[in-house]
């Protein structure tokens, strides 16, 4: 564990690169100088117990705050772009990378299917010619719009809300809605994909649906996904990469096992010396750990 | 008595029903001792004062038995509460039908006026209705989320019904000038009227309804439509046909100049800077008098021309006129018609525009911005261009209506573009449910046919607005025909039943 900087498997392509973001408020300091990559066509998560600032790491990412010190480097299909040096909606519209929120953010009172369009507005408002061949109802604005209820469609049938696509969208049960909403963001076609907490709230069933989700979006779409997540059967069974965050610091970064054995996670998570009460697969993973550093 | 002792014979606990009547004497002997029982009267020598403790004791056995009546009913007593209330009611009518003023029995004719003894017998016959509903769902209340739905229902039904009820509305409005009963000055003028309320509620629509931006100074974009017309008339000669486009591009402007430094302020701040912003025009019209004509406002306005033709009995030599070119005697309702006319045919243009723009990206993009804006900034919409095509293209249609204003009335001044127009409108917009074409409609019939047609009854025509809105906000928050149609559908509705 030296910089960490470079912690991923080689011919692995760098998509996202974070070197040195700090992020104060006031007084707090919620992350401390922290670097990682996340690299092209992977799943990277960032964990941490809560207040680690995960949720800062991605708000600085998604433009909601400006990061205090530190350079976002996204470089994709769409070229290389300075993400603190953009407005938060340009990062989403040029650069492409989409998120989704802790707390669901959908348009509650519009449709499944009204929610999917508005995603794809960019692409809608320059084939309308800014509403002009819209308000004409000339036949490229209506072409644009039915390849725009055909990927709606697409998406739809991934996350298996076909049937309830003309629902108001706040009256999906809450797992419909965690899954329109990644739906959604997929429909602004994003070469990074931010999920906050994407399996809060979701039953085993449905959070194993969700891992089944996310491997078909980066086998199929080849795009990089960055995860925040708590639930460690989503986290471990998905990931090629994870980034540990613990009182704003990184104190670990690598491959699932690497970290799952890293002592300095397990402290973090587990305190220092409460052994005795840990469950029993903790426990043999401990040990292991332990005997390989002897 | 009888009634009590009926449920006195169920085990029925009385006291919580004398409880909430006992409260409610209370609250209205509170409120009506002031209020009503003083009036200042003049004598000739002075101002003094009459006592009127008589309508103030009326006004608090009516106010404790209505209430008792509807306690009666959540405590499941329906029966008699419907007994009793039909009973008042008609005892009551019988009060106001049959004793003149000068009978000796003339106390039990409560209020001097007759508006108010009938709004008793009409509160009577609520309370036997609600009453009424009661037995027949054996139920002693509705929920919030029941009553929430069912009328949910009712809007989508009327939703359902607006697709033909729309273009039938309009056919209406086509023939009203021929139409019998409405072919004269004082009904057309009065539809013209209805037609400028409902063009500017349609404006507001697309700022408030779609876009979800309280906007409390829509008259400043009125008012600066009116006066790009007036001014430049009056300065520069300019026909109302070259005036009118410029109006309602000078009101954009001017939505644009508000929604700069407002792009980051929501809900009560929104409300409370537009509000300043509609009286900083108004006052602005007001001082700078030189310009503007100060409060003596724009005199004299040119009305506008039938394409070139002017209204006038007698045009000068070499020149025609409407009715010399179409071989008409002169009359001057030919102007009021076209007036109307021109102001259905710019309420359309509004109300197509409005429909068409809520199916296309930019449309979506406003309601989005309503519904969530961190959700669009993550979703890469620009939060700033949506806000400000909102404020642009609703104050555009208010501009173009005020262009109109000042043609018709050929006289504009500030006091017409006082704050109580833009409440008016946005009363327009709530009452008739955000968003809802139909409800504007509606909304617009009802206020300016109130204000035209009782104007015998002017000191009660506010309460009755605020006892509407009051009712409103306490049964149908989200206005009276509000129901969201979704703007594309990807199953047809009969796919969608087969699909339930």
């Amino acid at each position: 564990m030296s910089d960490g900087l470079l912690a991923v498997p080689s011919g692995v392509r760098p998509l996202l690169t974070v070197e040195h973001l700090s992020m104060r408020f006031g007084g707090l300091v919620a992350v401390d100088d922290v670097s990682f990559v996340a690299g092209d066509g992977e799943i990277t998560a960032i964990i941490g117990p809560n207040g680690a600032g995960k949720t800062t790491v991605f708000n600085c990412l998604t433009g909601f705050y400006k990061p205090t010190v530190g350079r976002l480097t996204l470089d994709g299909a769409r070229g290389k772009f300075l993400l603190e040096q953009m407005a938060g909606f340009r990062i989403a519209q040029q650069a492409g990378l989409a998120r989704t929120f802790q707390n669901i953010r959908l348009f509650p009172g519009m449709s499944v299917l009204e929610n999917l369009i508005v995603a794809q507005h960019n692409k809608l408002m320059r084939a309308s010619a800014f509403t002009i061949a819209g308000l004409l109802g000339l036949s490229v604005y209506r072409n644009a719009e039915r390849a725009a209820v055909e990927l709606a469609r697409y998406w739809l049938d991934k996350v298996g809300l076909t049937a309830q696509a003309d629902w108001t969208a706040g009256n999906l049960p809450y797992g419909g809605q965690r899954r329109l909403e990644i739906a959604r963001a997929m429909c602004t076609g994003p070469i990074l994909l931010c999920l906050d907490e994407p399996a809060a709230g979701l039953n085993p069933r449905e959070s194993s649906e969700l891992n089944a989700l996310l491997l078909a979006i980066k086998q199929e779409q080849r795009i990089g996904i960055l995860l925040i997540e708590h639930d460690m059967s989503v986290v471990m069974g998905i990931s090629d990469h994870i980034v540990v965050l613990d009182y704003g610091r990184k104190i670990s970064d690598g491959t699932p096992e690497e970290v799952r054995k890293d002592p300095a996670v397990i402290r973090a998570y587990l305190g220092e010396d409460e052994r005795a009460e840990l469950p029993p697969e903790v426990a043999a993973d401990l040990a292991v750990a332990q005997d390989g550093r002897r | 008595m009888a009634v009590q002792a009926q449920a006195l014979r169920k085990g029925f606990d009385v006291t919580p029903v004398l409880k909430e009547a006992g409260i409610a004497a209370f609250l209205t002997a509170a409120l009506t001792i002031g209020l009503v029982g003083f009036e200042t009267a003049d004598f000739g020598s002075g101002l003094t004062y009459t006592t009127r403790f008589g309508a103030v004791a009326w006004a608090i056995v009516i106010v404790s038995l209505g209430r008792a009546a509807l306690a009666l009913i959540r405590a499941g007593q329906a029966l008699s509460a419907l007994v009793g209330s039909l009973v008042a009611a008609s005892a009551w009518t019988l009060v106001l039908l049959t004793i003149e003023p000068d009978s000796p029995l003339v106390w039990l004719r409560p209020f001097s006026h007759p508006i108010v003894n009938w709004t008793v017998v009409i509160a009577a016959l609520i309370v036997a209705l609600r009453a009424v509903v009661a037995l027949r769902r054996h139920k002693t209340a509705v929920t919030m989320s029941e009553r929430d739905q069912a009328m949910d229902r009712v809007g989508a039904g009327i939703q359902q019904v607006a697709r033909w009820v729309g273009p039938l509305l309009a056919v209406f409005a086509l023939a009203l000038p021929f139409l019998p009963f409405f072919d004269n000055q004082r009904m057309i003028g009065v539809a013209t009227v209805i037609l400028i309320y409902v063009m500017l509620g349609w404006g507001l629509n697309i700022v408030v309804g779609l876009a979800g931006l309280l906007d409390l100074g829509y008259v400043a974009f009125y008012a600066v439509g009116a006066y790009s017309y007036g001014l430049l008339a009056q300065y520069l000669g300019f026909s109302f046909w070259i005036c009118l486009p410029f109006a309602g591009l000078m009101a954009a402007t001017f939505g644009v100049l508000l929604g700069f430094p407002v792009l980051r302020l929501r809900g009560d701040y929104l409300a409370i800077v537009t509000l300043g912003f509609g009286e900083i025009i108004r006052i602005v019209l007001l001082n700078w008098w030189w310009f503007t004509g100060g409060p003596n406002g724009i005199q004299s306005i040119p009305r506008p021309s039938f394409f070139g033709l002017p209204f006038t009995a007698s045009p000068p030599e070499g020149t025609e006129s409407f009715n010399t070119f179409f071989g008409l005697e002169f009359s001057s309702i030919h102007r009021i018609i076209f007036l109307y006319y021109l102001i259905l045919v710019l309420a359309l243009i509004t109300n197509a525009f409005t429909l068409r723009v809520r199916r296309l990206p930019l449309g979506r993009a406003w309601e989005a911005l309503r519904e969530d804006e961190i959700a669009c900034r993550a979703l890469g919409i620009n939060p700033t261009n949506t806000k400000l095509t909102a404020f642009a293209l609703g104050a555009m249609f208010g501009g173009f209506a005020g262009s109109f204003f000042a043609a018709r009335n050929g006289f504009v001044s500030p006091e017409g573009f006082t704050f109580i127009i833009s409440a008016t409108i946005l009363l327009i917009v709530v009452l008739g449910g955000m968003g809802s074409q139909l409800g504007v409609v509606l909304a617009s019939v009802v206020f300016v046919s109130m204000t035209e047609f009782l104007r015998g009854f002017e000191q009660y025509r506010m309460l009755f607005f605020g006892a509407g809105l009051i009712a409103i906000m306490i049964w149908r928050p989200q206005g009276l025909l509000a129901h969201r149609e979704p703007t594309i559908r990807l199953h047809s509705r009969a796919d969608a039943r087969a699909l339930k």
